[in-house]
């Protein structure tokens, strides 16, 4: 029965001071950084114990990147702008920000796809090199994320009865889904120098 | 309907700021955005600039990377803002990060020496020892 609330969905927890859905989403995105951590170590290891390996500008397209780079931070500041809309009692503008971000979010897929064919097609696959190899694993664990972020973020942006019923929980939600939206754009601040400019 | 009210234990980061709050961080947003524009370019530019040691050019573009995610995570994030339990949970995470990068680099020597091609012969016979 709906009497049954989840606690602390809307106020802050005694404990934490916030609610704890921004919580449980800190601890995610704390176990995220782990699993890129891994992943960048692994990197370090490969690159510094190759005897040569490649200048990623040599095998990588970096105006596409570049290109990719800007969409994602645009796709950011039109999340925050979701968030901000609806602090500012718009639905309107909300649905018109979370639209933006998620054309952006397609636009990016669209580039590295775009970029993928392109490699798949002069033959690099991730067992061609290390380089490839690293190179694929990390953007396309990137790529799930920016799936996963799609996907919650269409989800917001069709379903916003909570808006009328329960306002706070919904603009929590839209929040925590910018953390993890955010998050997902400060991986790629890295992963685009690391594997396309040095 | 306010959304914004006061909560009793001192409001949770952004529950604290009403709707004209907010419209001022509209601005310092804008101002973020367009800072990891321009960020962004020098980023490119500079890659293509030899700045004496292929070292100096990784230095300088995860400095500006650093930069980059600090502004992301302190404004889009509401870092600047947020709870201690936010700060302990990262500062923890930070250590951790610290270790998986880090620990794993001391056996660099030892993976240096293996793909060396002077070497393959210890990479070889090493199963037989």
């Amino acid at each position: 029965m709906s009497d049954v609330a989840i606690p602390y969905s809307v106020k802050p927890h005694p404990v934490t001071g916030i609610p704890n859905g921004k919580f449980a989403i800190w601890l995610f995105l704390a176990s995220e950084v782990m699993l890129f951590g891994a992943l960048f170590s692994s990197y370090i290891l490969l690159r510094t114990g190759a005897p040569s390996w490649p200048h990623g500008a040599d095998e990588l397209n970096v105006p596409l990147a570049t290109v990719n780079t800007m969409v994602l931070i645009t796709s950011s500041i039109t999340m925050v702008m979701a968030w901000a809309s609806l602090k500012m009692g718009s639905l309107s503008k909300y649905r018109l920000y979370m639209a933006a971000t998620l054309a952006c979010s397609a636009g990016f897929l669209v580039i590295k796809y775009i970029e993928y064919s392109t490699k798949f097609h002069h033959g690099h696959y991730p067992s061609t090199s290390n380089f490839f190899g690293i190179y694929f694993t990390l953007t396309g664990l990137h790529g799930i994320h920016i799936i996963g972020g799609i996907l919650v973020n269409a989800y917001l942006m069709i379903f916003t009865g909570m808006w009328k019923t329960d306002r706070e929980h919904f603009e929590n939600r839209v929040e925590n889904a910018g953390l993890y939206w955010h998050f997902v754009d400060l991986v790629w601040i890295f992963l685009f120098p690391s594997l396309y400019l040095l | 309907m306010d959304s914004t009210h006061a909560d009793p234990h001192g409001a949770a980061s952004h529950d604290a700021h009403g709707p004209e709050e907010i419209a001022k961080h509209v601005r310092v947003y804008i101002m973020v955005f367009l800072s990891l524009a321009v960020l962004t370019g020098v980023t490119v530019g500079i890659s293509y600039v030899h700045l004496g040691s292929h070292w100096m050019n990784i230095v300088v573009a995860l400095v500006i990377a650093s930069i980059k995610a600090s502004l992301v995570a302190a404004y889009f994030m509401h870092l600047i803002s947020e709870k201690k339990v936010i700060f302990w949970v990262l500062g923890l995470t930070a250590l951790f990060f610290l270790f998986v990068i880090f620990i794993p680099m001391a056996t660099i020597g030892e993976t240096r020496h293996f793909s060396d091609p002077a070497n393959s012969a210890a990479v070889v016979s090493a199963p037989h020892h």
